[in-house]
């Protein structure tokens, strides 16, 4: 009966994953960032290292009587040490010309009495980091120009570089963990919010059309006040067609009522055969009508509560024994006897309302075709599931139809004259369905008809 | 040739007169009649109140009928009813409301709710309210009666009420006769048929008129059933001083030979 929705994707898979996929972005930029920021840092290292080598070398040159010399101090080199024995490439040039050192060194920029100047390049087929420094001597009237290249292979750099990607990774994948984790959380907490008002709604029974007080986030605020105006309208159409509806049976009932005691008023003053015949029809005809609409209301009132089952915890021998009660002086009339057996207390989970309109229909069936002075007996028993047994001594069903006597509007062949709608073991069996259940029509073998509710 | 009943209710004697033609003072006998109940009926529904009138008065029982709240009010508060049969969907208000004023003021006498609502749903709020028990509209009169007496026997606080007469005594709410200090216990329609002949001594009942009050309208009934009741009677009251006599093409009439 409840139509599901149309769905269209989920608002927890959306919400996870565009936290995700954003959480991955900022991670990749976190370690990229990081990486960069470590390589620049650590080539500023080595170029200060490299420079500072330079500059003693250049320090040490000395002109004397006029000629270039060059003690080249042992701190230049040792200061270049790394523990991954990069090796470290010099060359010193006079006035542009290469008078020691790696001749295959390339002194790349003519650098004077300046900054020195860094560059990257490739020697014998190793990336080094390059440095150029210069000098100017003045001496004696002479003036020359001093130049060293120093470079250095980047090993040990490039192996700081990779411990540091390394750490970033992790960095950048803790963080998308943390993170991603974080987003299940706050799209679970988001949703639980949805969830919960729907759990509200869920459990509530089908009469409970009152608007909602709980407090909920701004956000879902107007959602919960278009439920409460649709619930609100929804109870003023429902209770509108149930006054209806009472309404409409007091005005057909009353007038019913009317006819019917004028009719069996008449009847007493009545002399001649035709007469009495054709109050009695009417009379006959009365009943069956209000019994019949009387029953299709049952018949549609169960087919709802039976789509929202209510149940709570009874005992069915109290509802049964009440119902024993009310049904006593119906019983009297006829002489017969109702008496009830069983467990003293049956519990079961189930709708109140719906089961004892069960047995009602089972023991009024039993009445109308148990023979007079008999007993109908009715039994309840907890094991082997709770059940009701209804027994009578009549004819029983007939054998061939028993199978179809639970169907909508049908009736026994020997059921004609008596008055009856042909529901009433239908909404029995509608009721035991709706619980689980089942009913069960049987012949006894000592004669009369047995019906057993079992849930 | 005269007998003495007594009730529990009012202490009074009577006299019945058997002489087969009628009643003395039949409109004051009747209040004493303990089968004979006092009714009052709320009702706005004025056809279904005469018919219902017209019915009970048929059946010999006292009703007054009230249409509205205010009037049942009114009457309820002076006159000491039997039973009141109250009808819910009333003009000038809920009938329930009534039935809890009702009961605050006088818990004792019993009151049953006719209502036009389907079986299912009415049961809730009626017997909850304290209604004693309720018919569904239309209803059967004879129906309508035993659920009366059956609230009757339910409701302690009654006094029993018997009739003593030609050596028996007869205690219509309880279903009991008791004949020379053995009291039996009369099914249902025995015990109906023994109202009728002993609320209308020297009335001649036909078979018809009698297997009108005893079966319901979807009964088959024979004339051979009849025979079997009135025979059943008869060996109940064998050792009394009532008999009832067979008169041919007429019917039965209850006769006392003491």
């Amino acid at each position: 009966m409840t139509v599901s929705p149309a769905v269209s994707g989920s608002l927890r898979n959306r919400l996870v994953l565009t936290l995700i996929s954003g959480a991955a972005l900022l991670a990749v930029l976190l370690f990229f960032a990081v990486r960069n920021y470590a390589a620049q840092v650590a080539q500023q290292g080595q170029d200060n290292i490299l420079g500072a080598s330079a500059a003693s070398i250049l320090d040490a040159a000395a002109l004397r009587d006029g000629q270039l010399e060059i003690d080249i101090p042992y701190a230049a080199f040792s200061m270049l040490a790394t523990p991954s024995d990069d090796r470290v490439f010099y060359a010193i040039f006079q006035d542009g010309a290469f008078i020691s050192g790696y001749d295959d060194l390339q002194l790349t920029q003519g650098a004077a009495d300046g900054n020195p100047t860094f560059e990257e390049t490739e020697m014998r087929g190793e990336r080094i980091r390059q440095v150029n420094a210069g000098r100017t001597l003045v001496g004696l009237g002479r003036q020359t120009e001093i130049e060293v290249a120093l470079a250095q292979t980047q090993d040990a750099l490039s192996e700081t570089l990779d411990q540091i990607s390394r750490n970033a990774a992790f960095l950048g994948l803790g963080f998308f963990v943390l993170t991603a984790a974080l987003s299940f959380w706050v799209t679970s907490a988001t949703i639980g919010q949805l969830n919960k008002l729907t759990t509200s709604v869920t459990r509530r029974g089908p009469q409970d059309l009152s608007p909602f007080r709980k407090p909920v986030p701004r956000e879902m605020a107007p959602l919960v006040r278009s439920l409460n105006s649709l619930m609100g309208r929804l109870d003023q159409s429902l209770s509108q067609s149930e006054d209806f509806i009472a309404e409409a049976a007091h005005r057909v009932r009353t007038p019913l009522a009317t006819v019917r005691s004028y009719a069996e008023a008449t009847l007493q003053r009545v002399e001649r055969k035709e007469n009495r015949e054709a109050l009695r029809a009417m009379v006959r005809a009365i009943d069956e009508s209000s019994r019949a609409a009387g029953q299709l209301l049952d018949h549609a009132m169960i087919t709802f509560r039976a789509d929202h089952l209510e149940r709570e915890a009874i005992d069915l021998v109290a509802l049964t024994r009440e119902l024993v009660q009310r049904l006593t002086p119906i019983a009297e009339m006829k002489d017969l006897s109702l008496t009830l057996a069983g467990d003293p207390s049956v519990t079961y989970s189930g709708d109140p309302i719906l089961l004892q309109n069960a047995v009602r229909n089972m023991v009024d069936n039993a009445l109308k075709y148990a023979p007079p002075d008999s007993t109908v007996e009715i039994n309840v028993a907890a094991k082997p599931n709770a059940q009701i047994k209804v027994k009578d001594s009549g004819p029983g069903f007939p054998p061939d139809e028993i199978d179809m006597l639970t169907r909508r509007f049908e009736r026994g062949q020997n059921a004609a004259g008596t008055i009856g709608s042909g529901l009433g073991l239908t909404i029995a069996q509608d009721v035991a369905t709706a619980h689980g259940g089942t009913l069960v029509l049987t012949n006894q073998p000592e004669g009369g008809a047995c019906v057993i509710l079992s849930l | 040739m005269s007998s003495h009943l007594t009730t529990g209710r009012v202490a009074a004697q009577i006299t019945l007169n058997f002489n087969h033609t009628n009643l003395t003072s039949t409109c004051h006998a009747q209040r004493y009649f303990p089968s004979l109940m006092k009714f009052l009926l709320v009702e706005d529904n004025l056809d279904l109140a005469d018919a219902m009138c017209a019915r009970m008065r048929l059946d010999g029982h006292v009703v007054d009928h009230a249409a509205k709240l205010e009037d049942a009010t009114a009457y309820a508060e002076v006159e000491e009813y039997d039973l009141i049969l109250l009808d819910i969907m009333l003009p000038d208000g809920d009938g329930r409301d009534f039935l809890e004023r009702h009961r605050a003021r006088d818990p004792d006498t019993p009151v049953i709710v006719l209502t036009a609502r389907s079986q299912v749903s009415d049961r809730i709020g009626s017997l909850d309210l304290g209604a004693d028990d309720y018919v569904t509209k239309p209803f059967d009169h004879a129906e309508l009666e035993a659920r009366c007496r059956a609230v009757l026997r339910r409701k302690s606080g009654i006094a029993k009420s018997t009739i003593e007469v030609g050596g028996i005594v007869f205690d219509p709410v309880a279903g009991h006769l008791t004949v020379r200090g053995d009291t039996i216990s009369l099914r249902n329609r025995e015990l109906r048929m023994m109202e009728l002949f002993i609320n209308a001594p020297g009335q001649v009942f036909s078979k018809q008129k009698l297997a009108d009050r005893l079966f319901s309208y979807d009964d088959n009934v024979s004339d051979n059933a009849i025979e079997v009741y009135v025979g059943r009677l008869r060996k109940h009251l064998e050792n009394s001083e009532l008999k009832i006599t067979t008169l041919r093409g007429l019917g039965y009439r209850l006769d006392h030979d003491g």
